[in-house]
């Protein structure tokens, strides 16, 4: 791998330990994928956040470095709403422990703003073209997929070392070779609202990590884009998809032969597996809401009565930016927490039963946090799940 | 008395400094989180072919790594506890023992020609440089 003399040098330690720690992780990650290069990065999102996550090994990592990041650099969710952890149920020695990760990643100089949306609070942080090292999987596959900016899905240190070096690898999705869809994904049917969760939730699975280019009559939002790559995302390891007529990158490519092909018997399929017990949450901003799923989840709200809990996630910028939806959310009895989501949290572990418009939080609420779970379309969501 | 015979192989350096110690081979992948215990370096996982031995100090010699990225936060906390290998062959390292060791100052060679684990046996005594590579059975 070429490096500059400026690279040589830090990677020699003449910019100190720290930086030469961040440097030896990207060029051995670099010499790994077969990197030519180091390539500078626009911004970094930072996995290994949650207390629940990266336990005491992770808070010791953390509190031992020294530096400064050079770009900015956001976080992943925390295990916890930094401020109303109280009320999400969190015990007082795990909100000490998740408090004191915070404040580690701080000392960095990371902005203490933890979302799996960075796209949704700061638009200049990944534009067309940019090189990123972003960490949570949904917010990968957006990037790539939607912005058309380019990242691998970083760990926790490697993301954190292109912060605190300003640069990455060139391999992986950084390269145009690797972003050239292998799998066509045909969709005959017209789809809405988590219908596309539903039908990434079942992409991914078939599709492991390959780049598919997806077929599709509906027209789908940034919203529906969104919740599609998050499912893909965790029930494969797809951080990349192309949507033809729709993303940035998908009219450079031909449609390949191989094609799957998904029914709306097998989305229906995905909506039909219900809990034996009622449900008991509804969850839902996994990846956290936007504004307009917000205004949406407002208006949805006037005139019902909830028979359960209902949790809606967002990032702390996004709730501050429109107080008078928020207010109107909390008076009809939701709780609205940021820093945070149900996947993460154990605050979620007590409830038998989860309802979620999420693709995503359906393949892993039950796997990390114990608990069943439901699809559901957000208004059918908030009527109880009593869908017909 | 029989003369020594050093053999050498050169790997690819990932994991910089060096470390000397007695061999302690799996030819199956090792997760760090949740397979071994960083308080006092023992391998726990149940059925794995190294249950029950201790890596502490150990040169740790395994084809790759599995499992949780916060693996390479539990080898950091080995070398805290002074319960760490004293570095690690791979036969083919993966982003989570590569940045466990470069993290934690474990010294890390892979892809060693002649290929190491074809020529060594658990207890033999190796010196690894992750600096230049170069792995020695002495």
């Amino acid at each position: 791998m070429y490096l500059t003399p400026e690279e040589e040098s830090v990677l020699e330690g003449e910019q100190g330990p720290t930086l030469q720690k961040a440097m030896e992780i990207i060029t051995a990650l670099g010499e790994i994928y077969g990197a030519d290069s180091l390539v500078p990065v626009t911004s970094t999102q930072i996995a290994g956040v949650s207390y629940k996550t990266i336990g005491d090994a992770g808070l010791e990592w953390i509190s031992d470095l020294n530096g400064e990041v050079v770009v900015p650099s956001i976080l992943n969710p925390a295990g916890m709403d930094l401020e109303r952890w109280q009320e999400m149920g969190i015990n007082a020695s795990f909100a000490a422990k998740q408090l004191e990760i915070i404040e580690a990643y701080q000392r960095l100089g990371i902005q203490c703003e933890c979302t799996c949306t960075p796209y949704h609070i700061d638009k200049t942080l990944a534009s067309f073209g940019d090189h990123l090292a972003w960490s949570e999987s949904s917010a990968v596959s957006y990037a790539n997929s939607v912005i058309g900016a380019r990242t691998n899905r970083e760990g926790g240190p490697s993301a954190l070392a292109a912060a605190l070096v300003g640069k990455t690898a060139n391999y992986g999705y950084h390269l145009d070779e690797n972003r050239v869809p292998i799998i066509t994904v045909q969709v005959d049917c017209k789809l809405k609202g988590a219908d596309y969760g539903a039908l990434g939730y079942l992409a991914g699975a078939s599709i492991g990590s390959d780049v598919p280019i997806f077929k599709l009559t509906s027209q789908p939002s940034k919203t529906d884009l969104k919740a599609l790559g998050a499912a893909m995302a965790a029930s494969g390891a797809v951080a990349l998809y192309h949507v033809q007529g729709v993303t940035p990158e998908a009219d450079q490519y031909e449609s390949p032969d191989n094609t799957l092909t998904i029914e709306r018997s097998e989305i229906d399929a995905i909506f039909a597996q219900v809990c034996e017990n009622r449900s008991d949450l509804v969850a839902l901003g996994c990846p956290h809401y936007s504004i307009e799923e917000l205004e949406r989840l407002s208006r949805l709200l006037d005139g019902k009565t909830l028979n359960k809990e209902v949790w809606v996630c967002t990032s702390r910028a996004i709730k501050r930016s429109i107080p008078d939806v928020i207010r109107n959310i909390e008076a009809n009895g939701v709780k609205v927490f940021t820093d945070t989501c149900m996947v993460v949290s154990p605050a979620t572990d007590r409830f038998n039963c989860a309802l979620t418009d999420s693709g995503k939080a359906l393949k892993y609420i039950p796997n990390l946090c114990g608990v069943r779970t439901q699809l559901a379309h957000m208004h059918d969501c908030l009527n109880g799940g009593d869908v017909n | 008395m029989e003369e020594m015979l050093i053999r050498v192989s050169k790997g690819r350096p990932i994991s910089h400094g060096s470390g000397e110690g007695r061999a302690l081979i799996s030819t199956q992948p090792i997760s760090f989180l949740g397979s071994i215990d960083p308080s006092n370096g023992m391998i726990i996982e149940s059925g794995h072919e190294l249950e029950g031995e201790c890596v502490t100090d150990r040169v740790l010699i395994f084809p790759f790594g599995i499992g949780s990225t916060v693996g390479s936060y539990v080898m950091y906390q080995l070398k805290k506890n002074t319960t760490a290998p004293v570095a690690i062959i791979n036969r083919s390292t993966e982003p989570i023992v590569a940045v466990g060791a470069i993290i934690s100052d474990i010294p890390l060679v892979d892809s060693t020609k002649p290929d190491v684990f074809k020529n060594i046996n658990t207890g033999d005594r190796v010196r690894v440089n992750g600096t230049t590579g170069v792995v020695e059975i002495l």
